[in-house]
């Protein structure tokens, strides 16, 4: 019974997806992004900025959970028609799809005891030891702007914090938002803070992230780059972010 | 593959050959101090001071190095006491927490390769020793000690191998040794393999270099036991 059920459900979704105008895939495993609520419900900061996007194209629109890897293969197949799922803007990816402009620019911070006075400079810093994960462009950054500072190269964000809270390292930079939710709003993160300007070079960094489309796609790009700008220009896009994050997650 | 970026990287590489060597050898190094008595002591099977060794080897061989490490960096720093005593001074660098997990674990191990050489000691080279007076101390001086050198040469080579290939956990504590280069040069630049590729050749080389050294060695300390021809 179960089984029919479902797939009762899956001839439904088919269904309405022909229907539906515009096709989004989205990730559903990127918290607070893109994330599964208890009810199943995939929910999060990606997924309020495409319902306020979408509405403001006037377009309905319907999510398809995708998992990362089968992203851009999924758009350029047809399965999804964009894809909203904090997507970096690299070179590699531009070859394959049209990206619109960014929509999101998570900046890269520094993040060290609350009382301890430090700052992002290289005096500042002098001496101290900054945890990085091993290989990202935070590591980059480090390495290019801080070529004296001591560097803890961690496998993970988690192995960084653990280290931070026990004092092997005084400070770490990660990626602001990840580094809000997965430490400083959690019990282990009190008495630490973010420390310096938020970091977004676009040397190491690059230019954010953005909707993919598929290449030719140019008047749902142009429609979409308005839809942007109209959610930062009207306070729709705060309002969404300032749910999830303390900080503007879309930069200059 | 791509070469360029690995050459690129070459002062990288370099830098972590070092770390490597420095960890692998003052590991042994401390592990030969701890080894030696655990293994005269054990052999002499002391009340009470056998059982005691008898855990370390069992703890030290019956988990896995990766654990050991773990605990010294991770595990020790979670507690506050620690971290307020002159201890902190030590474990506070990544460096000396992987020394002290390696020291320990291949201590335990040649502690076992040393016993086994000393039980081996042939009977008529103590009979000698006693007849001619030596005093037991003498005897493990210029007998037992020596001989079982010999005897445990190809059994430690292969443990300074394997603590070479053992010294990889070090990259997982934060140090940059040759799997943690690779693993660098891969993140940087989204490489699937290169990385892996330059430190499984950097460690291939260095355990050519080891072996040969060894085999070196066995043929100038056991040549005694080789065939009067070809002495």
């Amino acid at each position: 019974m179960k089984t029919i059920a479902a797939i009762a459900a899956l001839l439904a979704t088919t269904a309405v997806a022909g229907a539906a105008e515009m096709k989004v895939c989205v990730e559903g495993a990127y918290p607070p992004m893109s994330m599964m609520n208890e009810k199943g419900e995939i929910v999060g900061m990606d997924i309020d900025l495409t319902n306020a996007l979408c509405a403001e194209i006037g377009t309905d629109c319907l999510l398809v959970k995708t998992d990362w890897d089968a992203m851009i293969p999924s758009l350029l197949e047809g399965k999804c028609d964009a894809i909203i799922a904090s997507m970096s803007i690299t070179p590699e990816r531009a070859q394959v799809v049209a990206f619109t402009q960014k929509y999101l620019q998570s900046p890269n911070m520094f993040i060290g005891k609350a009382d301890a006075g430090l700052t992002d400079t290289a005096e500042g810093l002098s001496g101290k030891r900054v945890g990085v994960q091993r290989g990202t462009i935070a590591h980059d950054f480090m390495a290019g702007e801080f070529a004296d500072v001591e560097l803890g190269l961690y496998g993970s964000e988690e192995d960084i914090y653990l280290d931070l809270t026990a004092g092997r390292i005084d400070a770490a930079f990660v990626d602001a938002g990840t580094g809000e939710i997965a430490f400083l709003s959690t019990p282990a993160g009190e008495g630490f803070a973010f420390f310096g300007a938020p970091h977004r070079e676009v040397k190491y960094f690059g230019e954010g992230a953005g909707i993919a489309l598929r290449p030719g796609e140019d008047e749902l790009r142009e429609k979409l780059n308005g839809a942007i700008k109209a959610i930062r220009a009207n306070g729709k896009y705060m309002e969404i972010n300032n749910q999830y994050f303390s900080t503007d997650q879309y930069g200059e | 593959m791509r070469f360029d970026l690995i050459f690129k990287h070459a002062d990288m590489f370099l830098d972590s050959i070092v770390m490597t060597l420095e960890l692998t050898v003052a590991s042994l190094a401390i592990g030969m101090l701890i080894a030696m008595p655990v293994a005269v002591l054990r052999t002499m099977r002391l009340p009470y001071i056998d059982a005691v060794l008898r855990g370390y080897v069992f703890v030290f061989r019956g988990t896995p190095m990766l654990v050991q490490t773990y605990l010294v960096y991770y595990g020790l720093s979670q507690f506050e006491f620690i971290r307020d005593s002159f201890l902190w001074t030590v474990l506070r660098s990544p460096f000396n927490c992987a020394l002290i997990a390696f020291s320990l674990n291949t201590g335990a191990y040649t502690a076992e390769i040393l016993r086994g050489a000393i039980e081996a000691t042939p009977k008529g080279e103590i009979e000698a020793a006693q007849a001619i007076g030596m005093s037991p101390l003498r005897m493990l001086r210029r007998i037992v000690i020596p001989g079982a050198f010999r005897r445990a040469l190809p059994q430690y080579g292969n443990e300074v191998i394997l603590m070479l290939h053992g010294s990889t956990v070090a990259s997982i504590i934060t140090i940059q040794d040759i799997l943690g280069a690779g693993r660098t040069l891969n993140g940087k630049y989204y490489l699937a393999y290169e990385g892996l590729v330059t430190a499984a050749v950097l460690y291939l080389a260095l355990t050519f270099l080891i072996a040969g050294a060894f085999g070196i060695a066995a043929r100038h300390l056991q040549a005694h036991l080789r065939p009067a021809s070809t002495r």
